[in-house]
């Protein structure tokens, strides 16, 4: 019984605070305006075709290519 | 290494043997021989490879072949998931089809979680499987993590599926809804599900993309909760280890309480979540648009994380759970609505400025029926959680009828829809065999739903009204048994509407064996296959057909 109250208390004040704001910064995250092209970088990742991985292009392997298909490392992944 | 395999399933056969022999009861005694049947086979087969040499895997390519196999076993465990349903909605409208020489195996009773079992987690587990693999390595850019563990997902989670439907048909069922698998096959599938788990997780650690796509957030949402859920909500001891038969750990109201947060949350992360994974890919890819806002699904996502595990409680109004506790499940499931709502609307205005494809194109217009069908749903869920309209609706068919239209329409089309755009894919054909077909299936399942949806609605206010029913001296007007007679009309419209809905689903298998078989349609338009990234929108008009060879 005592360490129901306990937990209880707990939960229904400092752990639902800190869910709240977990859940507020993860709208914040979503939202940043820093964030947009990024945002619009991942909404594209379905678009690119169906192709193998290994046919996706250069990857950045050639000596002077120019290619941004090093998808970890472009923001808008080419 | 087939040393250790070979020793592994030499100890599995003998202790499958002896409990093939010794089981207390009929059910272990008939999964003990199936189990000693598929070791050893598996033992021949290892053991007859140990000197073959290995092919080289191309780890350039995606790993396909175990989404080839998911589409099929979807299809597979449809048709018999929906069969038995139109077998059980029969038998509820003409109780005779409980026949006697069929008993005990052929009743209700036994035959009622063969078919939510089949639907939910052999037809909707299939469909998850092979999607989230399929998605996985394309929104990851990269092949499969793990190589061949994931076969063992895929055999080990059908086996999994026929030892809980063989169990159910003879006997052992621990009496929990979409738990009643007993303990031996809860532990069967913990451990299948820690593979997934690894090898979709692996998958994404491995990525060549930077971002984690959306449907990936949904899909490992969906795998470590039902993984969590499964377990909690299956905690019970064995009585024999030689027996089918366990005892839960949780008594009473706490028992309830944990299975209607496990059945609760089953809706919520397996048939939602992780079906939100599913849309939040192939809506976009059949569209050939980008999803209409990213960041709405990222707040969808969390919203949808944080307030559905709180809902369970609505399941289990004016009931030894105390008051407060039902109140917080009715309040969860009511804020439940937006975060629903901002999916459906994610999804549907996706396609925006493309809407004339539901008119040419018969898998966005399966797509579109499914997010109407989960805006519906989602819905008239929370309104039946509130207490007042629970007291109506609860025990009576429109819980059912609600629970369909989530089931047949959301998970239903979404899954033939993912059937469509994979088989031509997997395959390699042009297109679908018939697009006619695609639009027969559509219409036969729409209106099966609505019959079904309906039927149950009428038939399910009807009963709660006449339970309620008093007289002016304060005595309830009907009986029971008064309201089973009155729900007869409605019971045979339901049977319909399913029979539609199976009918439906046996026009596409031909259609996937007709595709599969590669047989080439020359006036075939290939109205879903989408042009190479970058270039804006799909043309409107079909494009015209290159003949498959």
């Amino acid at each position: 019984m005592e360490t129901y109250t306990v937990l209880r208390e707990f939960a229904d004040s400092w752990f639902l605070i800190a869910m709240f704001t977990f859940f507020l910064g993860c709208c914040a995250f979503a939202f940043w305006p820093s964030q947009r092209r990024a945002r619009d970088a991942a909404a594209a990742i379905v678009l690119r075709d169906d192709s193998p991985p290994h046919a996706t292009g250069c990857a950045n392997a050639c000596p002077d290519c120019t290619c941004k298909t090093f998808l970890m490392e472009a923001e808008t992944n080419g | 290494m087939s040393a250790l395999k070979l020793t592994l399933l030499g100890i599995v056969i003998l202790i499958s043997a002896y409990a093939a022999d010794q089981g207390r009861d009929l059910a272990f005694r008939v999964h003990g021989f199936l189990i000693l049947l598929v070791s050893a086979g598996l033992f021949l087969w290892t053991l007859r490879k140990t000197d073959t040499p290995r092919p080289a895997v191309a780890m350039g390519d995606y790993q396909d072949d175990v989404v080839r196999a998911g589409v099929l076993a979807t299809a597979f465990w449809g048709i018999a998931g929906l069969l038995v349903g139109v077998i059980i909605a029969l038998q509820l409208t003409f109780p005779a089809l409980n026949f006697d020489w069929a008993q005990p195996f052929g009743n209700f009773g036994r035959l009622r979680p063969l078919h939510t079992s089949a639907v939910i987690f052999a037809f909707g587990g299939n469909a998850l499987i092979a999607s989230s693999i399929y998605i996985v390595q394309r929104t990851s850019r990269t092949r499969l993590f793990g190589g061949n563990a994931v076969w063992f997902v895929f055999w080990g989670y059908q086996l999994f599926i026929v030892l809980a439907a063989t169990g159910y048909l003879l006997g052992a069922n621990q009496s929990k809804e979409y738990a009643e698998p007993e303990w031996y096959v809860d532990i069967w599938l913990t451990v299948v599900w820690v593979v997934y788990l690894v090898v979709f997780f692996g998958t994404i650690l491995r990525r060549k993309e930077r971002h984690i796509y959306v449907a990936n957030w949904f899909f490992l949402a969906f795998i470590i909760t039902v993984a969590m859920l499964h377990v909690v909500n299956n905690l019970a001891l064995p009585v024999s280890i030689w027996g089918s038969k366990s005892v839960q750990l949780f008594g009473g109201v706490q028992d309830a309480m944990t299975q209607w947060w496990y059945g609760h949350n089953a809706v919520g992360f397996f048939l939602t979540a992780g079906f939100l994974g599913m849309m939040y890919y192939y809506v976009p890819k059949q569209a050939n648009r980008p999803v209409y806002s990213y960041k709405l699904s990222i707040v969808h996502f969390w919203a949808l994380i944080f307030l559905y595990i709180w809902a369970g409680p609505h399941h289990l109004h004016y009931t030894a759970l105390p008051d407060w506790a039902s109140t917080l499940g009715m309040v969860f499931s009511v804020i439940l609505w937006m975060p629903s709502w901002a999916g459906m609307m994610n999804g549907l205005m996706t396609l925006n400025g493309a809407w004339d494809k539901i008119r040419t194109d018969p898998i966005i217009r399966f797509l579109v029926a499914s997010l109407a069908f989960y805006g519906m749903s989602t819905f008239e869920g929370p309104m039946m959680s509130i207490r007042a309209v629970n007291a109506l609706s609860h025990y009576t068919d429109w819980t059912v009828g609600h629970v369909h239209s989530g089931a047949l329409g959301w998970n239903g089309m979404i899954i033939f829809a993912m059937i469509y755009f994979l088989t031509p894919r997997l395959w390699n054909r042009g297109a679908m065999y018939s697009t006619a077909a695609m639009n027969w299936h559509f219409w036969c399942a729409m209106v099966g739903i609505v019959m079904y949806a309906a039927s149950m609605w009428v038939s399910g206010i009807m009963e709660g009204l006449m339970w309620r029913e008093v007289d002016d001296q304060g005595f309830l007007v009907n009986s029971f048994a008064d309201t089973v007679d009155a729900k007869f009309p409605m019971y045979l419209v339901r049977s319909v509407g399913g029979i539609l809905y199976l009918a439906g689903a046996g026009i596409m298998v031909w259609n996937m064996w007709m595709t599969i078989r590669g047989t080439a349609r020359t006036t075939q338009a290939v109205a879903q296959m989408t042009p190479p990234a970058g270039e804006g929108s799909a043309p409107a008009a079909p494009i015209p057909a290159t003949p498959a060879e």
